[in-house]
């Protein structure tokens, strides 16, 4: 298929005896949100690190925009595309928000090793970061030490860091993880929005954001992928029903 | 202004001061310690950028410092006996020029950071500051035991080397040169806090996953800094074995590494003047209570203890408050 942005072929690890994933095989097209739910210990962190490459997979390949990723640490990785949100944030607490998202575009520009210039007067880099902060809808707390944020805007910064990359695709673990309904609500209209710059891979818990958001949904459980299809098909698959969703359908 | 500002302009007000007070008062050895003062505040403003910006508690950058003083003492011996370090493959003099042998201090203690922190970064944590300090002591004991250059003696150096324009044996001449680099090296950490490497390096100190999920590697970005770093203390180190006009290897040892740590905690740990103000305070405290006892050290650690327990910024920190977020 031509408009497969990412895709793993395979993927396996194990941690001793357990298969964390256990031939893992998804794709992430132009345009939508895959959601990936399952279970806790399902293996969701672990297939989301495979792909981002803080961990190696035993075997199997992951591939973005047709390229090999195997061997390519996490910081190329990121270099590439690779657009991540973390499940518990991980921002730079001391830093104003801008900083933090000045940080992310200057990942994108590459070139770290400048040691005279003032970064934070680099138009160039400050304006790619208030567009993304704009866009979170965090523009007006530029200036804010990021410890200071509440958790719900630190998730938006956290989002809007990753857009200063211009993935080529997002991986979000976990967005929602904490925020209130008001919260959710305001993220599920941002993802909403972010689909169009580059599809997103969601890790998601929420059901009702899953359902709301997600073009395709795949189930993962005990490391391996029983399910992907619509969100239609799969509130309607039995076996999901029973492995995971319980018996009440929700949403 | 901000607060911070008001005090780093009264920290260097206070460094200039006493020793343009003692020329006129004729106190020529006050001289030498505000000379004292401001060689090991270089030190601090070298090791700061590693420790404070990087996060990385070196317990090793003796080495760097005792590099730049045998940089200095040897170069300075073999002019002053007229024979020259090596013949083969090429002939190589010793000098008696402060330039060069600024130069090759920064370049031989960047190298040896390079090499050490190559090996060291790949740690973290208490094993960085164990194996730092394994590196310094391994450097300690290969001077001691080396006897060309005077081995556990230490190497005497009879003139002090020369600056073109000035007598540097004219204490307040000296003074100011090293005064001058110490200005430098803070604009230059002043430059570098604000650049795009300093932001990356502090963001890597904070949140090492962060950095990797921008497309940035810390590692590189910390043995960079641990290179700078080491360079500026080795400068410090040629010019403090120029004002003693001696070098051993007491220079490389641990204690002196502690010491330089012990500035920068003082003063305020990643503070552009923090180890300016922690090195006033340890000159001060060494003069004053050094003269009561011998154990003044006792009073150095009381200090110590109290600013870790109530004031973990140092004096800047108790004084101006959290460090404000430059824009």
């Amino acid at each position: 298929m031509t408009d497969v942005v990412l895709n793993t072929e395979r993927l396996f690890k194990s941690f001793g005896a357990l298969k964390a994933t256990n031939d893992v095989s998804l794709d992430l097209r132009k345009g939508e949100i895959h959601a990936l739910i399952g279970p806790n210990g399902a293996g969701k962190s672990t297939l989301i690190q495979q792909i981002t490459g803080h961990l190696a997979s035993d075997s199997g390949t992951v591939r973005l925009m047709d390229e090999d990723l195997t061997g390519v640490g996490p910081a190329e990785r990121a270099r590439k595309g690779l657009g991540r949100t973390f499940q518990i944030s991980s921002l730079a607490m001391e830093h104003t928000v801008l900083q933090n998202a000045v940080l992310g575009a200057l990942g994108q520009r590459g070139n770290v090793m400048s040691f005279f210039k003032p970064v934070m007067k680099d138009t160039q880099l400050v304006s790619t970061a208030k567009a993304a902060l704009a866009q979170v809808g965090l523009a007006e707390f530029a200036a804010t030490r990021t410890a200071d944020l509440s958790h719900g805007q630190r998730r938006q910064l956290e989002v809007a860091v990753a857009l200063t990359l211009k993935p080529k695709a997002f991986l979000m673990d976990e967005p929602m993880a904490g925020l209130g309904l008001e919260g959710a609500q305001q993220m599920i209209g941002l993802l909403t929005e972010l689909r169009k710059e580059a599809p997103i891979l969601l890790i998601e818990h929420d059901m009702d954001a899953v359902f709301a958001l997600a073009d395709r949904i795949s189930v993962l459980v005990y490391g391996e992928v029983i399910a992907t299809g619509t969100p239609e098909e799969i509130k309607v698959n039995p076996e999901i029903r029973r492995a995971y969703l319980g018996d009440e359908v929700p949403a | 202004m901000t607060r911070e500002t008001w005090i780093n302009v009264a920290a260097l007000a206070v460094l200039l001061g006493v020793p343009l007070w003692a020329l006129m008062a004729d106190e020529p050895f006050i001289i030498t310690l505000a000379t004292r003062a401001a060689i090991f505040a270089l030190a601090g403003v070298g090791l700061n950028l590693a420790l404070g910006t990087g996060g990385l508690v070196s317990l090793g950058h003796a080495a760097f410092f005792g590099i730049g003083g045998y940089a200095m003492g040897i170069l300075a011996s073999h002019a002053q006996a007229y024979t020259p370090i090596m013949e083969v493959p090429f002939l190589i003099e010793g000098t008696k020029s402060m330039p060069v042998i600024w130069l090759v201090a920064m370049v031989t203690s960047a190298l040896a950071a390079l090499a050490i922190g190559a090996l060291s970064l790949r740690t973290s944590g208490v094993y960085f500051i164990m194996i730092t300090l394994a590196f310094g002591q391994m450097i300690y004991y290969f001077a001691i035991s080396w006897p060309a250059y005077g081995g556990e003696d230490g190497l005497s150096i009879y003139v002090r080397n020369e600056f073109p324009g000035l007598n540097t044996l004219v204490p307040m001449q000296f003074f100011g040169l090293c005064f001058a680099i110490l200005c430098l090296a803070l604009l230059l950490m002043n430059a570098i806090h604000k650049s795009a490497f300093g932001l990356a390096l502090s963001a890597a100190r904070q949140n090492e996953t962060r950095v990797l999920s921008v497309g940035m590697k810390p590692y590189h970005l910390r043995l960079v800094a641990f290179v700078i770093s080491g360079a500026v203390t080795g400068l410090a180190g040629a010019l403090f074995a120029d004002l003693n006009r001696f070098v051993s290897p007491t220079m490389l040892s641990w204690q002196m590494s502690g010491e330089i740590i012990i500035f920068i905690i003082i003063g305020g740990v990643g503070r552009l003047f923090g180890p300016v103000i922690g090195a006033i305070i340890f000159i001060l405290l060494e003069h004053t209570l050094g003269g009561l006892s011998e154990f003044w050290h006792v009073y150095l650690g009381a200090l110590l203890l109290g600013i870790v327990l109530f004031a973990k910024g140092g004096v800047i920190g108790a004084l101006a408050g959290r460090e404000k977020a430059h824009d």
